[in-house]
């Protein structure tokens, strides 16, 4: 069995409640935090972990608290990231609903790393009822005292806050949502300055993933270096994986960085492979921005070593050949999916969500879904392709958030592996028009790569 | 776009003034508009939409003016900007659930219902829409309802049908 530290205790039954939390060992982090460890003890800790930001981009957690600026009298802010809106990832409503106590324990440890005193847990705003779960568990944890003035008599203090978003994917980016919780449209900001410095109310601001904060927990239980000896390389500790597509046992899997992709596909332990008994054709393994992957690819590398589940493993060969861990969104396509029709979807929810500040992704996604749509529904051209290729390519690196990049990113791969596929619609546009589906085209994924 | 047809005026009742009072405590002081959002949420839970008469109080209660609250209110898709079903199904339509049949699902929904993506049926009851990853995706197709986005997991036609049955006998025994 594969090591567990966040998800430890998740079959306990009432663990969402204080008592039994604390019971199986909760709050324990906090005590040994506060009570033994300074601030930049803590930070310290994090850093040795070689924990790496949850939310997508991966940034070392550690070395981002230690940029944050520590002026004289102007107080600082650390939010939580729980904005979960990437297409395929669902492990932090998993954890916020589950085990809320991991949560809030993470983040009194993390304040007190940062000297915050008043902290925001910014939640998507459909997730009502998860914002309730952790209020009630906010609640309990100010009663038995890890909450208020003076916590365990150390004389920190920490005020905690839940807040819901209203249903903007951009609001995931750490700048808009920022702005979101002050009250405005979630417009990403132009960095620099970056939040370590000008942040919420312009105060200096750490944004943080879910997970990532709570992963701080077992980190300072059994310390960063017990930590960096799970996983292999600059992946270290565990990772939640959201599971999600044609797969036997979809879910959220909390596994050692490190495990071969095509274990956690086909092992019963985790995906008990393909449903219906069906073959694989594709994967987008780190949420709808990153490049997706045909059978052969994701299994193995371009060299023809096992892909494993590691930030190194899954980008090796670069966008040619690889992709992303990104927020460990793993979407599996079984062989009847097709991908035009994929592409046209996820580009649709990127021009949906676009804010509208830059006009190459404003424009660019919405040219996008138009040329895909008219693709996915039999009446497109050969140059449609080329197109296609050329707008993703202006869009990319010409945006002021990494948006225009995740929407650019699914077309362009998209192309690059299944081009006979979307040539097919072209040239099949009247079946095309029939079926909802692509060609049955994918690698056998017990062949050696070619 | 704002409802213009809709200009009754609105009072807002006092435990939603109380709520109010609740969340802007959560800010510093003279950052009240921070309270913006979770604000709009607790009106459209008692409205069930925002109307711009409802807006404008908002605006005045947070002391900010009307156009902060619409630019706002236009930007986030979870604000309902004209009247809506008693019961506002919202199924999600991205990539991962169409794997495994949102698409299907949608189509149901709106032959069940006899109305059309964004309309109410005549009785008031129900709308529908179809909206963006709900992270979700391992439990698809999904469906939330406002205002508590109750969610329900694995939809077939079947569970639809009977969820639509179920929400008409709650619909008539709350009156
Ligand atoms: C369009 C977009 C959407 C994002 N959505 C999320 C999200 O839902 N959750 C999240 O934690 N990070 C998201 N991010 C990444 C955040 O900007 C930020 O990097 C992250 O919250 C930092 O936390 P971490 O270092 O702990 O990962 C998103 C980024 C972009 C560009
Ligand atoms: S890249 Fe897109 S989402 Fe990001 S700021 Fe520009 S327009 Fe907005
Ligand atoms: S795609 Fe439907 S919940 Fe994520």
């Amino acid at each position: 069995m594969a090591r567990k530290l966040l998800l430890t205790h998740i079959d306990v039954p009432g663990i969402q409640a204080f008592d039994v939390y604390r019971q199986k060992g909760g709050y324990r982090a906090v005590e040994k935090a506060l009570k033994t460890l300074t601030p930049d003890e803590v930070v310290d800790e994090v850093k040795k972990s070689g924990l790496r930001g949850r939310g997508g981009a991966g940034f070392p957690t550690g070395m981002k608290w230690s940029f944050l600026a520590k002026p004289e009298g102007v107080p600082r802010y650390l939010v939580c990231n729980a904005d979960e809106s990437e297409p395929g990832t669902f492990k932090d409503r998993y954890l916020m609903t589950h085990i809320p106590h991991a949560l809030i324990e993470g983040m009194i440890v993390a304040s007190y790393a940062l000297g915050a005193n008043t902290s925001y847990i910014y939640v998507r705003g459909e997730m009502m009822p998860q914002v309730r779960i952790l209020e009630r568990a906010i609640a309990e944890a100010r009663q038995a005292g890890f909450l208020g003035k003076n916590i365990l008599g150390v004389g920190y203090d920490l005020e905690l806050y839940v807040q819901p978003g209203g249903g903007a994917y951009i609001c995931g980016e750490e700048t808009a949502l920022l702005e979101s919780l002050e009250g405005k449209r979630g417009n990403p900001r132009i960095k620099p300055p970056f939040p370590a410095v000008s942040g919420l109310y312009n105060c200096p601001t750490v944004v943080n993933n879910v997970e990532s904060i709570a992963a701080t927990v077992p980190i300072i239980n059994d310390g960063g270096e017990e930590y960096a000896k799970i996983g292999i390389e600059r992946s270290t500790g565990t990772k939640l994986i959201s599971a999600g597509g044609n797969l036997n046992n979809p879910g959220v899997y909390e596994i050692e960085l490190g495990l071969p992709v095509e274990e956690f596909i086909y092992s019963d332990e985790y995906c008990g492979g393909i449903a219906n008994g069906k073959r694989l054709k594709a994967v987008v393994a780190g949420g709808s921005s990153v490049p997706i992957l045909p059978a052969n690819l994701i299994l193995k590398t371009l060299k023809g070593e096992s892909r494993l589940m590691t930030y190194e493993s899954l980008a090796d060969g670069g966008f040619q050949s690889g992709t992303m861990l990104g927020s460990g969104g793993f979407i599996a396509f079984d062989e009847d999916q097709c991908i035009v029709r994929n592409t046209w979807n996820f580009t649709r929810f990127y021009h949906h969500e676009s804010c509208g500040q830059c006009s190459p992704c404003r424009e660019g996604t919405g040219w996008m879904e138009k040329v895909l749509h008219k693709i996915e529904h039999g009446h497109g051209s050969f140059s449609d392709i080329d197109l296609l290729v050329d707008v993703s390519k202006k869009i990319e690196g010409n945006t002021i958030c990494p948006l225009g990049d995740a929407a650019a990113w699914p077309v362009a791969s998209a192309i690059r592996h299944f081009r006979d596929e979307f040539e097919w619609h072209i040239t099949n546009g009247q079946e095309a028009q029939a079926r909802n589906f692509g060609l049955a085209h994918y690698a056998d994924p017990l062949e050696p790569v070619v | 776009m704002l409802s213009v047809k809709h200009n009754e005026p609105v009072e807002f009742a006092e435990d939603l003034l109380g709520k109010f009072a609740e969340i802007v405590a959560r800010y510093p002081e003279g950052r009240q508009k921070s309270a913006l959002l979770p604000v709009l949420h607790e009106v459209q839970a008692v409205y069930g939409w925002l109307s711009v008469p409802a807006m404008d109080r908002v605006a005045a209660y947070l002391g900010i003016e009307p156009i902060e609250v619409y630019e706002v209110a236009t930007f986030y898709t979870m604000f309902f900007l004209r009247p809506q079903g008693k019961y506002a199904l919202e199924v999600c339509r991205t990539g991962p659930c169409c794997l495994v049949g949102a698409e299907r699902i949608m189509k149901h929904l709106e032959s069940r219902l006899g109305v059309k993506e964004g309309e109410v049926t005549p009785d008031g009851l129900f709308s529908w829409r179809g909206v963006e990853c709900l992270a979700a995706c391992g439990y698809g197709p999904v469906l939330q309802i406002g205002p508590e986005y109750t969610f329900y997991e694995n939809l077939t036609e079947e569970s639809v049908d009977k969820l639509i049955d179920e929400l008409k006998e709650k619909a008539v025994a709350i009156g």
